[in-house]
């Protein structure tokens, strides 16, 4: 049966009340960078480079890409020979838990876990305590960032007052103070009312709603994919279907509405379904997966006693996997996202279903995807490239690009040094990597971020600075 | 074997062996003098974070009988409570530097969780609804004892099984011993995929006649959440799957992990019925976890220099049994 043509009645166009979104990004600053990294393997799908090249950054900006670069007075000069240098990874989807929850991780930490992972611009997310709900929220964050934050960092706000799903928050406000997007990450909304409602306000507010999808009461009492594995630990599972038919619906709703959402962390075969359909019918959605659920699955939660095995959305099956890393390939998902979601020791430290929800993953991103997935010849390194800094322009935020004039925007990683996660400790707060002890390979050596050194790994010391 | 965490990674010989050796002890629990001197001068710390009274009284006169001293710790509503962490009471526990730790607890994966915090050997006396691995061991030395080796024998487990870590240790132990099993209740209490660990599944009792035993599990009122609802009424429940005096046939042995609601998953007049295994079940107890200490602690020392003592020690019981 073909689906008759909707006859919607034409949203009226946004009538945006905030900044433009490159200006919602907030920066510590720095020092503008003077370097010339000579002999660097660039990769950069937007501006079209795939060869060795020199890059001269001066004053922040990348000034000239070429062969047989001379160093100016005063900078200086690196040689990357053997290396490869990426248009900086944008993250739209980090835990900074701050206000309320700094001893998992602060602005400070949290960015510079993100320098330290090639990330040259994140946004945060708004469960923190209290959550991100008020005009003065985002401006005190903002203030903090411009002394904390070792790369621009975005503020998200919650959909919903006090992320009680009840009513919303004061979207055009928010977005006037300069919220990014709105999300209730952590927990789902669940009145459908409410969510309709937060698509029309999106026509003042003029940003995205980041959703996460889950129907609590499928998910009661669960912690962990429902599956061969739940039955056989005796834990309570989280059905794929808890997931997809929220996507439906919100797609649906977005649809009528003329809204546009953006699903996180897709986990399950029945939301590609969900967000591939909706895509067909040309509902304004996009979507992301974390590095986490592109390889691995509920096989690794084995006897059930390592609690950082333990996130939200579960990871599920190998078929699931393997129809993300599909949809990842054809663009249904739409980027990489890390849910980087600290917590302390005694957080993690407990039984399984005591736990708290949530994987680090800032500095493990890139490793792990290009370790499993690159290495092994799944998926293509440019394609990669592409999907770890397309997350900015989903929130129409500026795709770092390595190109003439440009702000200096990049990471310098060593593709062929292989590390051990956890060994040498973590930029992050917390060690609730589901990754720790593995031998990646993938190392950042050096993160270049608005124009300003954020990350310098330390094998990679300083070298010779021109006179 | 270091630690008993469960039935799941035991090999058949292992089972097997555990069973030999109950069967060897029980022999000696005829005797005038039960006590056996095995783990003189030996500690067993008993940390109960659930309420139990068969399983633990079980562990405690079993350390007994082999001569360890015991503590016995209910903790559901002490350090728990006052924010102390499982790794914070285990590592205090083991400051007595005991040879084993019995736990229960609520929270599946937690007894192994504790094997990362305490040299001594951890054993599982039921992990949320993961196993109970000990329980399950005295099942089977039950039914051995009945039916000899249980190879092509056909037993259903009937009731709460999304509830049940009684259920899941049997699966993986009868079948581990060659019994073919089912597994039977509503839809809502059989957890999805359960058949992935080698049993049958059935949401009728069709069929059920068949079978050489009937192992029924205990409603969980207790594991389910105060506003869920697993069964639209306990009367309906019984009327389906109650194992009552016409269900239960002449030559079926009947079993149950106790405690029994009478009148929900049994009618109370099977209880007390010849085919009935239910107090052979506990009595079974005693015997088949001084086997698991016997085989976790007596050939190992509290410490390194008192193998060679043990080792003697060990042989003294052996020929006197």
């Amino acid at each position: 049966m073909t689906r008759p043509e909707l006859k919607l009645i034409e949203p009226l166009p946004p009538e945006p009340t905030g900044p433009p979104a490159e200006q919602c990004l907030s920066f510590r600053g720095g020092r503008p960078a003077e370097l010339l990294i000579t002999g660097a393997h660039v990769i950069d799908p937007n501006a079209g480079h795939d060869g060795v090249l020199d890059v001269l950054v001066r004053g922040g900006e990348i000034a000239e890409i070429g062969s047989g670069l001379k160093a100016p007075e005063g900078a200086e000069t690196i040689d990357a020979s053997g290396k490869h240098l990426f248009p900086g990874f944008v993250d739209p989807h980090v835990h900074l838990r701050t206000p309320g929850f700094e001893y998992k991780e602060n602005l400070e930490s949290g960015t510079r876990s993100a320098a330290a992972g090639g990330f040259t611009a994140i946004i945060a997310m708004a469960n923190t305590n209290p959550p991100v709900d008020s005009p003065g929220a985002i401006q005190s964050l903002r203030m903090r960032a411009q002394e904390d934050a070792h790369i621009p960092v975005a503020f998200s706000a919650t959909v919903t007052k006090g992320m009680k799903g009840k009513q919303l928050s004061e979207m055009a406000e928010l977005a006037e103070a300069g919220a990014i997007c709105f999300t209730d990450d952590g927990l789902p909304i669940v009145d459908a009312g409410l969510m309709r409602q937060a698509l029309q306000y999106q026509r003042l507010s003029g940003r995205p709603l980041a959703l996460h999808q889950e129907d609590p009461a499928l998910t009661r009492g669960g912690v962990m994919h429902e599956g061969r594995v739940s039955a056989e630990l005796g834990l309570a599972g989280y059905p794929p279907v808890s997931e997809s038919t929220y996507i439906a619906r919100d797609a649906l709703l977005a649809e009528y509405e003329g809204g546009r959402i953006h699903v996180q962390h897709l986990s399950c075969i029945g939301s590609i379904e969900a967000v591939a359909a909706a895509k067909e019918r040309g509902v304004q959605i996009t979507t992301e997966v974390t590095p986490h659920h592109l390889t691995l699955t509920d096989e690794a939660i084995g006897d059930g006693t390592d609690a950082n095995f333990k996130m939200n959305p579960p990871l599920r099956t190998e078929e699931d996997r393997q129809a993300l890393i599909a949809a990842l390939k054809s663009g249904v998902v739409d980027i990489i996202a890390t849910d980087h979601a600290p917590h302390a020791a005694h957080e993690k430290e407990v039984p399984f279903e005591l736990a708290a929800m949530g994987v680090t993953g800032l500095e493990t991103s890139f490793p792990v995807v290009y370790t499993d997935l690159v290495k092994t010849g799944v998926l293509d390194l440019s394609l990669v490239i592409d999907r770890l800094t397309k997350g900015a322009a989903l929130f129409e935020l500026p795709t770092p690009t390595v190109a003439k004039g440009a702000p200096a925007n990049f990471n310098l990683i060593d593709l062929d040094a292989t590390w051990v996660v956890g060994e040498e400790g973590y930029a992050s707060r917390s060690s609730n990597s589901c990754f720790a002890g593995r031998e990646l390979s993938g190392r950042v050596l050096m993160t270049v971020a608005a124009g300003v050194v954020a990350f310098r790994a330390r094998s990679f010391a300083m070298q010779e600075v021109g006179a | 074997m270091r630690n008993l965490i469960g039935i799941a990674g035991l090999k058949r010989e292992e089972i097997e062996r555990l069973l030999d050796r109950a069967e060897s002890l029980s022999a000696i629990m005829e005797r005038e003098n039960k006590k056996l001197p095995t783990l003189s001068g030996r500690t067993i710390v008993n940390l109960f974070f659930e309420n139990s009274t068969r399983t633990r009284s079980s562990f405690d006169l079993a350390a007994k009988r082999l001569s360890a001293d015991t503590v016995t710790i209910q903790a559901s509503s002490s350090s728990t409570e006052k924010g102390e962490s499982l790794r914070d009471t285990v590592q205090t526990l083991s400051a007595y530097n005991p040879s084993a730790i019995v736990v229960r607890s609520p929270h599946v994966g937690a007894p192994g969780m504790i094997t990362r915090w305490t040299d001594a050997s951890v054993i599982n006396a039921g992990d949320g609804k993961h196993e109970h691995p000990t329980q399950a061991l005295l099942d089977a030395f039950t039914l051995r004892r009945r039916l000899g080796e249980l190879d092509g024998r056909n037993i259903w487990i009937v009731g709460d099984v999304l509830h049940s870590r009684v259920a899941r240790s049997n699966i993986l132990a009868l079948t581990a011993l060659g019994a073919s099993v089912t597994v039977c209740g509503p839809p809502t209490l059989i957890p999805r995929q359960i058949e992935e660990l080698g049993c049958n599944v059935s949401f009728t009792l069709d069929g059920s006649s068949e079978a050489d035993v009937l192992y029924v599990l205990r409603m969980q009122n207790e594991r389910m959440e105060e506003d869920q609802s697993f069964i639209p009424s306990v009367r309906e429940y019984a009327r389906y799957f109650q194992i009552n005096g016409k269900r239960l046939g002449a030559n079926q042995l009947l079993m149950h992990p106790g405690p029994v609601n009478r009148g929900v998953e049994l009618s109370p007049d099977v209880v007390d019925a010849p085919q009935s295994l239910i107090t052979e079940q506990v009595a079974a107890g005693v015997a088949v976890r001084m086997a698991v200490f016997y085989e976790l602690l007596a050939g190992r020392g509290p410490d390194g220099g008192a193998a060679k003592e043990e080792a003697a020690q060990v042989q003294g019981v052996k020929s006197t049994l």
